[in-house]
């Protein structure tokens, strides 16, 4: 087993517990946001994409990589956008004056 | 290249990314700390991939830059122009690029390593196709998901007989393509690898009821993080393992929750073919309401005059009153009733809408103050106490059948009681069933009253008469 592949493993690994471990109290109005914004996190495959393109030799490669750009990016762009509109509705509110009796 | 720096640093910043995703899923986790997370996570992103694109493996950037700019306008547009009650699809769609983005990866990489045979070492051999035929499956699934939601598809499941057999013989057969391609690492087989995963995702998703489409948009959406945490591999990049890795973990998780929210196990999701029961039990309901199964409706002045002089009012939205905006005009009848001294509450059933948490952002949208909002176990005892029940578009959720009768596909699913309230009143557009395809027994209720019409147009009018009660 070569050592790059060894790092592979115990990142993956590592990664996989804690992923579990940081949202196991998660309350259920959060279900929707939390979805979208690891949603939105798993564009890093736009990480890929980049470099594929950046390396790409053959018309076909290329090709491919370019769409995997165009995706990469809407899922990363979008998801982020689209959880932050989400979010928006859970920030804190001015108490309205005269409500408290 | 002059913008290039070691690979040292772009690991470095690789790793302060990847605690930035950490800490952005964490704040994600809780609402008062949510919409910081999410910016946490973005600037995290942000570091990785700035850092990538002065990488020394890239020499071209033309594709980049393009490609970059057209999702970019793509992402931002959709993300602005979608609806509040379109956002479950906006998200399978994003989720299914993503998905599609990893599959395509695998494929020009297979391309790139594949000409000399017996040269790509197994381990990326297998990380590239086990990428390939999961991102593929995310893809064709989330379209489907998307399908359905925005109702371009049938909602309900599409079964046909021997499905999980020709399913399971189909996937059988995808992982003995997978080997081939990796054994000979001919192109063709990853050719048929990859349209095989897309025929599989379709079939995987197509006979899942609409109800259950978040939890599978969930299951799609860890899948897609693995995909990413597979190309991670595949090009030795610690960025991609770290971030697509907590998606698949804290994905498959946040699946398994929403299902226990709705008291289903994921197999039962998956294979269970929710709601397929519907046309026999529809037919049999239909006949009953022959016999004499009766619904009682009532004016909006009546019900003006019982909630005006009601003590205690619960209101339970549904997705009824996310389809017609009607969000707004709830919280103005509930300050109109406040005013007169009455007690309003919300029941928000964790599943209510097309989405975990989906009415606690209408409402939140609305200015509903938080204090009123009540989960299912806080509010359920208070129905007995309850004059009127005010359900407005809601009605899976509401459905006594899940409580008392054991053939219901609904059975064992925890509901709101509102037909323990002294009156129910429910907004509804028509008799029809709701989105599980199961008629409700409460509208049949002797305490039940129906109030027919869009539910937006029907709250104007009950805030009209009760403002003349």
């Amino acid at each position: 087993m070569s050592q790059a592949l060894l790092t592979s493993i115990t990142v993956f690994v590592l990664a996989a517990f804690l992923g579990i471990e940081l949202i196991s109290r998660v309350p259920a109005l959060l279900h929707t946001p939390l979805m979208s914004g690891t949603n939105a996190i798993h564009g890093i495959v736009l990480v890929g994409a980049m470099l594929i393109a950046g390396s790409a030799d053959s018309t076909l490669e290329q090709a491919l990589a370019f769409v995997a750009v165009v995706f990469a990016t809407i899922n990363v762009v979008g998801g982020f956008l689209v959880t932050d509109r989400m979010l928006e509705m859970f920030k804190r509110r001015p108490e309205r004056p005269g409500e408290d009796e | 290249m002059t913008l290039a720096v070691s690979q040292t640093t772009i690991n470095l910043a690789y790793l302060v990314a990847g605690v930035c995703l950490i800490v952005g899923i964490k704040r994600l986790s809780s609402p008062a700390t949510a919409r910081s997370g999410n910016v946490v996570a973005a600037v995290g992103m942000a570091i990785a991939l700035g850092f990538t694109l002065v990488s020394p493996e890239i020499d071209s950037y033309w594709l980049i830059v393009v490609g970059v700019a057209v999702g970019t306008v793509i992402g931002v547009a959709s993300a602005r122009l979608v609806r509040m009650t379109a956002m479950p699809q906006m998200v399978a769609l994003f989720n299914g690029v993503g998905g599609g983005a990893a599959a395509l990866i695998a494929a020009a990489e297979f391309h790139r390593l594949s000409p000399s045979a017996g040269h790509v070492l197994p381990e990326y051999m297998g990380a590239m196709l086990f990428s390939a035929l999961i991102g593929s499956i995310s893809f064709s699934g989330s379209l489907i998901a998307f399908g359905k939601l925005q109702e371009l598809l049938p909602g309900r499941p599409v079964v046909f007989a021997g499905q999980q057999v020709v399913n399971g013989i189909l996937f059988a057969t995808l992982l003995g393509v997978g080997v081939l391609a990796g054994a000979t690492e001919a192109g063709v087989w990853a050719v048929v690898l990859l349209l095989g995963a897309l025929l599989f995702g379709v079939l995987l998703v197509l006979p899942i009821g609409g109800a259950d489409m978040p939890v599978v948009i969930s299951l799609l959406n860890a899948f897609t993080g693995l995909a990413a945490a597979s190309t991670g591999f595949v090009l030795e990049n610690t960025a991609l393992i770290i971030g697509g890795t907590l998606v698949g973990a804290s994905g498959t998780l946040l699946t398994i929750l929403m299902g226990r929210a709705m008291n289903r196990s994921l197999a039962n999701v998956l294979f269970g073919a929710f709601g397929a029961a519907v046309p026999a039990a529809a037919g049999a309901s239909a006949g009953a309401g022959d016999d004499g199964k009766s619904y009682r409706e009532v004016s909006a002045e009546d019900c003006a005059v019982m909630l005006a002089y009601a003590n205690r009012v619960v209101i339970v939205p549904g997705y009824g009153l996310a389809v017609a905006q009607a969000q707004h005009g709830a919280r103005e009848l509930a300050d109109l009733l406040e005013k007169r001294g009455v007690d309003v509450k919300y029941a928000i059933h964790p599943v209510a809408g097309r989405m975990p948490g989906h009415m606690n952002v209408l409402l939140a949208e609305a200015n509903v103050p938080y204090p009123q909002l009540y989960d299912m176990e806080d509010v359920n005892p208070e129905f007995p106490r309850t004059d009127v029940a005010l359900v407005v578009g809601a009605n899976d959720v509401t459905n006594p059948a899940a409580r008392e009768d054991p053939e219901s596909p609904l059975y064992g699913m925890p509901i709101l009681n509102v037909d323990q309230s002294t009156n129910v009143v429910v907004l509804k557009r028509s008799m029809s069933p709701g989105f599980a395809g199961i008629d409700n027994d409460l509208f049949y209720r002797p305490n039940t009253a129906m109030l027919f019409g869009d539910a937006k147009a029907s709250i104007d009018k009950l805030i009209a008469a009760v403002k003349a009660a």
